[in-house]
């Protein structure tokens, strides 16, 4: 897994109660699992904002994007590149 | 599927639960008689007038609480209702005991935290938002200033978590109040949630959750307004749009939690409880098969979300001598 990956597999697992954290595969819903409800999701966002410097957008709030650990790294990585971040 | 699916006999039901309250509150929980916390809303208020109809008014106690952000309207309409049923009342402002506890210092030190414009003559509320009509909910802070400029932020959730245990202070409090008259009384407490704020977890635990009774908590939200009616109620409360009456700006449950006006949510919970298929739902509520799809599984989200609201604590292993009434 990615170095951005593997971040947020840490924060989810110092954050949330997770029994397993090993188990969690990375295609897992974190809502489906009950890892995750909505004021988690809104810990998740602040945690993501602040530790890569990203904006998201209300737009952006949704399951493709934060519900399952991969989709997360895919949605970071990809605010990240400098097409989309800026930073050419 | 129609409207007509929640259409209800109103004098059948109002008998139906004024038998049970008898029998549940003499036979089963031993007490004397009910106190009811009167917001004038139509829920409470619905609840006051069954127990009137169930126990006589002479065995019902009325408690208007209000405090320093609510509606006057909420305590007029609340005397209102007592007074067209005869029943006994006290009115205890709460207010400067949530000053005291802190309730307005700790919210409006989490909405500077936000919007640090926010001062004294503001107002606020919280508003639930759902991106693009299918994303994942957060929840949004808006404030007014005193010349009516209306800003808004997404709240973090150190912040929103702050404002809402703040605000939770209010139902606790008067859950707090409640019970002292009831022991004193020996009464009985009535918990006023219709089915869709108890099925969907709409109520603080320790607060407005906590009751010996919850007499309409079987009723959709439509069919509490049919008993209303039935029972006579005063036209403002059988028209009243439900609010949540806690916030300084007025804010509906629909936007706070439902997502969906009552109605709406009435059928669509109906719904799920009966299997309904999702494309007829849809075509019900006017919204596309995706949204009515979304709403189905925002029932079942917060079932989930909400399952340790309706728990008892825990324990690791159960006392099985204690006698518990069920």
């Amino acid at each position: 897994m990615s170095d951005i990956g593997q971040q947020i597999r840490a924060y989810i697992g110092s954050n949330f109660i997770v029994s397993d954290l090993a188990a969690l595969a990375d295609g897992d819903s974190l809502l489906g699992h009950g890892i995750l409800d909505s004021t988690g999701f809104i810990e998740l966002v602040g945690f993501l904002e602040t530790t890569f410097h990203i904006q998201i957008a209300d737009e952006e709030m949704i399951p493709e994007n934060l519900d399952s650990l991969g989709n997360i790294a895919a949605y970071v990585t990809h605010k990240l590149s400098p097409a989309v971040s800026g930073n050419v | 599927m129609s409207n007509g699916v929640l259409a209800i006999d109103a004098a059948r039901e109002v008998a139906r639960i004024a038998q049970w309250l008898r029998t549940a509150v003499g036979g089963r929980l031993r007490r004397r008689g009910v106190i009811v916390a009167m917001s004038g809303g139509v829920d409470s208020s619905v609840c006051a007038a069954l127990a009137v109809t169930a126990l006589g008014k002479e065995r019902v106690l009325g408690l208007l609480l209000p405090e320093l952000e609510s509606s006057a309207s909420s305590e007029s309409l609340g005397a209102r209702v007592a007074l067209q049923f005869g029943i006994p009342h006290v009115t205890e402002n709460i207010g400067p005991a949530l000053t005291a506890m802190g309730c307005y210092r700790w919210r409006d030190q989490a909405i500077r935290e936000v919007m640090p414009q926010f001062d004294t003559g503001w107002k606020s509320k919280i508003a639930i938002v759902t991106a693009a009509g299918l994303g994942l909910s957060y929840f949004k802070l808006v404030v007014q200033s005193p010349d009516g400029e209306i800003s808004e932020q997404r709240l973090p959730a150190r912040q929103y978590l702050q404002i809402v245990a703040a605000t939770n202070y209010k139902q606790r409090l008067r859950k707090s109040i409640e019970y002292f008259h009831a022991d004193r009384l020996s009464y009985a407490v009535i918990g006023t949630p219709n089915r869709l704020e108890y099925d969907q977890g709409f109520f603080v635990k320790g607060g407005d959750g906590l009751a010996d009774l919850k007499p309409i908590a079987h009723l959709y939200k439509t069919q509490v307004y049919a008993l209303a009616r039935h029972l006579a109620l005063p036209d403002e409360v059988c028209n009243a749009l439900p609010t949540t009456d806690t916030y300084t700006l007025s804010q509906g449950q629909d936007e706070f939690y439902f997502g969906l006006p009552y109605d709406k949510m009435d059928l669509a919970l109906w719904s799920h409880n009966h299997s309904v298929p999702v494309a007829d739902l849809a075509m019900q509520l006017s919204l596309s098969v995706e949204a009515a799809t979304r709403v189905y599984r925002d029932i079942e989200s917060k079932r989930l979300s909400t399952a340790y609201l309706h728990s008892g604590a825990l324990m690791v292993e159960p006392v099985t001598q204690v006698v518990k009434l069920e």
